[in-house]
């Protein structure tokens, strides 16, 4: 007749007691949010200049580099009277589909002026297959304190190049 | 034989590759012949080398021969020894010998070829991503392929310059992205003689200009995007319209003139367009027996009509004056019941543009039906062409020196570009180019012979010119005797008649005239020779190939009608008398893409598809049969037109193909002889083409597209078949008038339904207008009443001393009311 050995259950309840004592993994979501690290890719931005211009050009570059064709971007005309963004043309449409992206980064690396970036925001549930379009009204940043929106009227021939003088990173 | 081609034949070495090409081959084009990139800017296949560029730059070298015995000097090991120059020398300009060894691959040549693409880039902008090229541009492509990876100018010492520059409403110019190689300005120059574009200060500052008012006053403008290396010209229509990558390509054929151009058609889904897929752009199509690179800017910029927003999308029925929309199922089976009960007062009026198709079923239903079914065309002779017109093997590039052209009651660059351009280079290679036209025009520029006739004359002015009748014309002056004598003489003969002027009796006369003459003059049943009507529709020769033909009678068939069955001709549109006569009809069906004054009279309208949204074959006025393929799908419920005639017959009882165009075509096949070897595979076969252009070969032959989808096939004659051709008699048109003689004259650019959606092209299109010569002016304002065929229409007066004495010119579709010449009033 065996005696009744203790020691396993006392370990089991060791652990127990450890974890009730112990700070939880568990985050109280959606009451609590996790902070995201620094270099995260969240859902994207179109981001925009000091001056409130947008910095979309609407080359598409970002579309064709994506690898999972979620972006669509159409193209038209600035000009000083409708003014979007500096240079002769906008992104009149520019949409990701957000069911298809793949949050490589890849349209940010592409895009030549650091329009599109991909953000922190990762709160994107939809009940509608539809809602998974985001379009430029949706990406777009707004305009930072004090700026006008676009479109606006500006002072004709002053923001006629569309690409910024980028220094190279050294 | 193999002696000769040895004889014209040069065998060189190309980095590697052994290459034979005929003698006088410049350096580059062997390149391309033997499948090597040398990369050019300047230098284009269709122009003269001019060595502006230096991107050709190669290192060739030259056999050594003993000075004393002539003998190839050897090398230890036996290969010839080869001696390269001091310098590289530029392949554009350079011609191959026997022998020559080319370098492009080393480090020499490389090093050069960053040096030139790093002197480009000093002041260009760099913009590729904002810039249409970008994706299909030489410059971006040989940087890449070529150039250096960093420049060692300062970037702050970039020369500024104006990026937005209209010249002309069709095309913008970048001036910060041209990079002076002239290829633009020599195309105007060279190829279609309109020198309205040239540079104007020099070095750094050298820019483009034009100097014709409106700017870039040319019908072929949209060319010199193609051409341009980079991104400094490119069209206003397609302006930011899409990345090249972006669009899908389907080839098509163009059925704005007679020519049949060959087109691709770039396609994209759009939001802007509401998710539909849309044609973004339209572009030329390599053929090289009918519009070799190059397409006219109609062709290009006039296509909006086909996908317009007031598209017919679903059939209408007429119900207490309104038009209600209708089931398919309604509308047919109302339309079968009028169109069968009118038995032989039923008339088939059938648009010059419809596809072969089309016509052959609109035939046979009312062949069925007993009523008569008229082709919708002012000219006659489209029998002719079957008989003496230019057989199988036959292409214009081939007429030459000892050859003959004559140009007959035709404006052929307002009528049909492409033959026009075809016919000054066939003028330039030393065919002698005979031009027949009452009043001046820019074929004259090229002709040996010019013969001036009087509106009306024109048969007179035909017979006059046969040898043998040529001593009983009290036409014939010293140069219808030259010309008559060059004609007769050549060794190739061609005819292209056209409609300055005519209606349709004297265009039937004119035609037989010429046939006449190609028959006297034994210019028949041979390639390179015959009669080409240059018609007043896309696809007349196909109507008339497929057993339609016009009506001199039109207005009192349609006035006596039980039904009328209009497909695709605005007949209303075009001239109130026949308003007037439709109105009489008794029951009206169209066929149309769109609201037209013809529909406005319709009891059953039946929502026809586009050329971009279903297939189908057109014969040009070559009698070349090709073949166009679907682009987009089709507007609403929308059917094909051969579709919905067949539909029809079912209902009528009589069985057609509804659903296959390529079945359909094998009915007409099977019917007439001059198709009789034909399927839609042979129309789709290709073979090499020279120069050799495409996507790999952007920086050589422009953007155009290489031609994958089919040649189309050049039809027999009789003549060629050998069986006896009579051609019947005719009358000489009375043309006698007292007082002033209204005559149509063919514009281009013109009112009609399918400009009418091409935005871009509105401020080229003339309001209307009739000219006069300044001596039949006298007290006339700059705006006057127009009284003719018991109509009275406002337009401007334009005055032009090209224009005889005794003669008002009225452009056709532009809302004037004439289709043959008539007397007419003008008054303040
Ligand atoms: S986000 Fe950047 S890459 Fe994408 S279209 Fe705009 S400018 Fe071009
Ligand atoms: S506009 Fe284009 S084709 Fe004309 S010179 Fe400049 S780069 Fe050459
Ligand atoms: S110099 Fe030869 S291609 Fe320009």
């Amino acid at each position: 007749m065996s005696i009744y050995n203790p020691l396993p259950i006392l370990k089991g309840l060791w652990t127990t007691i450890k974890s009730v004592v112990e700070k939880p993994v568990t985050l109280q979501y959606p009451e609590q949010k996790r902070v995201m690290p620094q270099r995260f890719k969240g859902r994207h931005h179109l981001r925009r200049y000091d001056n409130g211009l947008e910095k979309c050009i609407g080359c598409a570059l970002c579309a064709a580099a994506c690898p999972a064709d979620a972006i669509f971007v159409e193209a038209s005309e600035n000009t000083d009277e409708v003014r979007y963004s500096p240079g002769e043309r906008y992104a009149s449409t520019y949409e990701i589909n957000m069911m298809r992206c793949i949050y490589c980064g890849y349209c940010e690396d592409a895009c030549p002026t650091e329009a599109i970036q991909l953000g922190h925001d990762y709160e994107m549930a939809y009940t509608e297959k539809r809602n998974s379009i985001y379009t430029r009204e949706i990406l777009l940043d707004p305009p930072p304190e004090g700026q006008e929106s676009t479109p606006r009227k500006v002072e004709p021939g002053v923001f006629n190049r569309s690409i910024p003088v980028m220094k190279d990173a050294e | 034989m193999a002696e000769q081609v040895k004889e014209n034949t040069v065998t060189l070495t190309i980095d590697g590759v052994e290459v034979a090409v005929p003698q006088g081959t410049l350096v580059v084009d062997a390149a391309k012949i033997a499948g090597q990139d040398i990369p050019v800017f300047c230098y284009h296949p269709k122009m003269e080398p001019v060595g502006m560029c230096r991107m050709c730059l190669v290192d060739i070298g030259y056999p050594v021969k003993d000075r004393n015995t002539g003998e190839a000097v050897l090398n230890e090991d036996g290969t010839p020894k080869i001696q390269f120059g001091r310098t590289l020398v530029t392949g554009c300009t350079q011609v191959v010998s026997e022998g020559m060894v080319v370098v492009g691959y080393s480090e020499k040549v490389q090093q050069a070829r960053k040096d030139v693409l790093e002197f480009f880039l000093t002041s260009h902008p760099l913009d590729c991503p904002i810039c249409d090229k970008g994706g299909e541009c030489p410059l971006q492509n040989l940087t890449l392929a070529y150039g250096p990876g960093e420049s060692r100018f300062n970037y702050d010492e970039k020369k500024k310059n104006l990026k937005h520059v209209p010249l002309g409403d069709l095309i913008f110019l970048d001036r910060e992205r041209c990079i002076h190689c002239a290829r633009c300005t020599r195309f105007q120059e060279e190829i279609v003689d309109d020198p309205v574009i040239g540079f104007y200060n020099r070095g750094r500052s050298l820019e483009i200009t034009t100097w014709s008012e409106p700017g870039f006053d040319s019908y072929w403008s949209g060319n010199t995007t193609d051409i341009c290396p980079v991104g400094a010209l490119t069209t206003a229509d397609f302006r930011f319209g899409a990345r090249p990558w972006e669009m899908l390509e389907v080839a098509s054929i163009c059925r704005e003139c007679p020519v049949g151009c060959n087109l691709t058609l770039n396609t994209r889904r759009e939001a802007k367009s509401g998710g539909k897929m849309v044609v973004k752009r339209v572009m030329p199509r390599q053929n090289e027996q009918v519009n070799e690179l190059w397409i006219c800017d109609k062709g290009r910029f006039g296509y909006h009509y086909a996908s317009a927003d007031d598209r017919l999308t679903t059939p209408l029925i007429r119900k207490e004056g309104e038009f209600i929309p209708a089931s398919w199922d309604e509308a047919l089976s109302l339309a079968a019941e009028k169109m069968q009960a009118a038995g032989s007062r039923l008339v088939s009026v059938a648009g010059g543009q419809l596809s072969n198709e089309d016509y052959f079923h609109i035939g046979q239903l009312t062949e069925h039906l007993g009523g008569k079914a008229v082709l919708y065309s002012n000219m006659m002779g489209g029998d002719l062409t079957t008989k003496v017109g230019m057989g199988p093997g036959s292409n214009l590039a081939d007429l030459g020196a000892g050859d003959a052209i004559l140009v007959v009651a035709s404006d052929l660059e307002e009528e049909a570009p492409l033959y026009w351009l075809r016919v000054k280079q066939a003028a330039e290679r030393g065919a002698t180019l005979i031009v027949a036209n009452p009043r001046a025009t820019k074929t004259d520029r090229y002709a040996a012979h010019i013969i001036r006739y009087e509106y009306g004359q024109e048969a007179a002015a035909i017979l006059a010119l046969s040898l043998d009748r040529i001593g009983d014309s009290d036409l014939a002056d010293e140069s219808f005797k030259q010309a008559a004598k060059a004609f007769a003489e050549a060794e190739n003969a061609v005819v292209f008649f056209g409609s300055e002027g005519t209606g349709m009796a004297q265009s039937d006369a004119l035609s037989k005239a010429c046939a006449n003459l190609l028959i006297a003059t034994g210019h028949t049943g041979r390639p390179n020779n015959g009669l080409v009507g240059v018609w007043d529709k896309g696809n007349v020769q196909g109507g008339w190939d497929m057993g339609l033909q016009p009506s001199a009678t039109l207005f009192d068939d349609l006035k006596a009608a039980k039904a009328a069955y209009v497909v695709g001709a605005d007949l209303a549109g075009d001239n109130p008398a026949y308003k007037q006569a439709l109105a009489q009809a008794e029951f009206v069906v169209v066929q149309e893409l769109h609201h037209t004054a013809t529909m406005e009279l319709a009891d059953v309208v039946l929502p026809a598809q586009s050329f971009m949204e279903r297939e189908g074959t057109l014969t040009s006025g070559e009698r070349r049969v090709q073949r166009y393929y679907p682009a987009v799908p089709p507007a609403g419920e929308s059917k094909a037109d051969f579709a919905i005639t067949a539909e029809i017959a079912a209902m009528a009882g009589k069985e057609l193909e509804s659903v296959s165009a390529g079945l359909v075509f094998l009915g007409i096949v099977g019917k007439f002889k001059d198709y009789a070897d034909l399927d839609y595979q042979a129309l789709a076969e290709v073979s090499e083409q020279w120069p050799i252009i495409g996507r790999e070969d952007l920086y050589y032959g422009g953007t155009g597209y290489a031609n994958h989808q089919g040649l189309g096939v050049l039809l027999g004659t009789a003549a060629g078949r050998g069986e006896p051709v009579l051609i019947d008699g005719f009358d000489l048109p009375d043309t006698g008038v007292d007082g002033l003689l209204a005559v149509p004259v063919t514009r281009l650019y013109d009112q009609g339904n399918n400009l009418r959606y091409a935005a871009v092209m509105f401020p080229r299109i003339a309001s209307s207008y009739v000219s006069l010569n300044p001596a039949d002016a006298a007290g006339l304002g700059e705006s006057v009443v127009v009284e003719l065929n018991g109509f009275q229409v406002e337009v401007a007066l334009k005055l032009d001393e090209n224009v005889p004495q005794g003669i008002v010119v009225v452009p056709r579709s532009f809302g004037l009311p004439i289709s043959a010449p008539t007397p007419v009033v003008v008054k303040n």
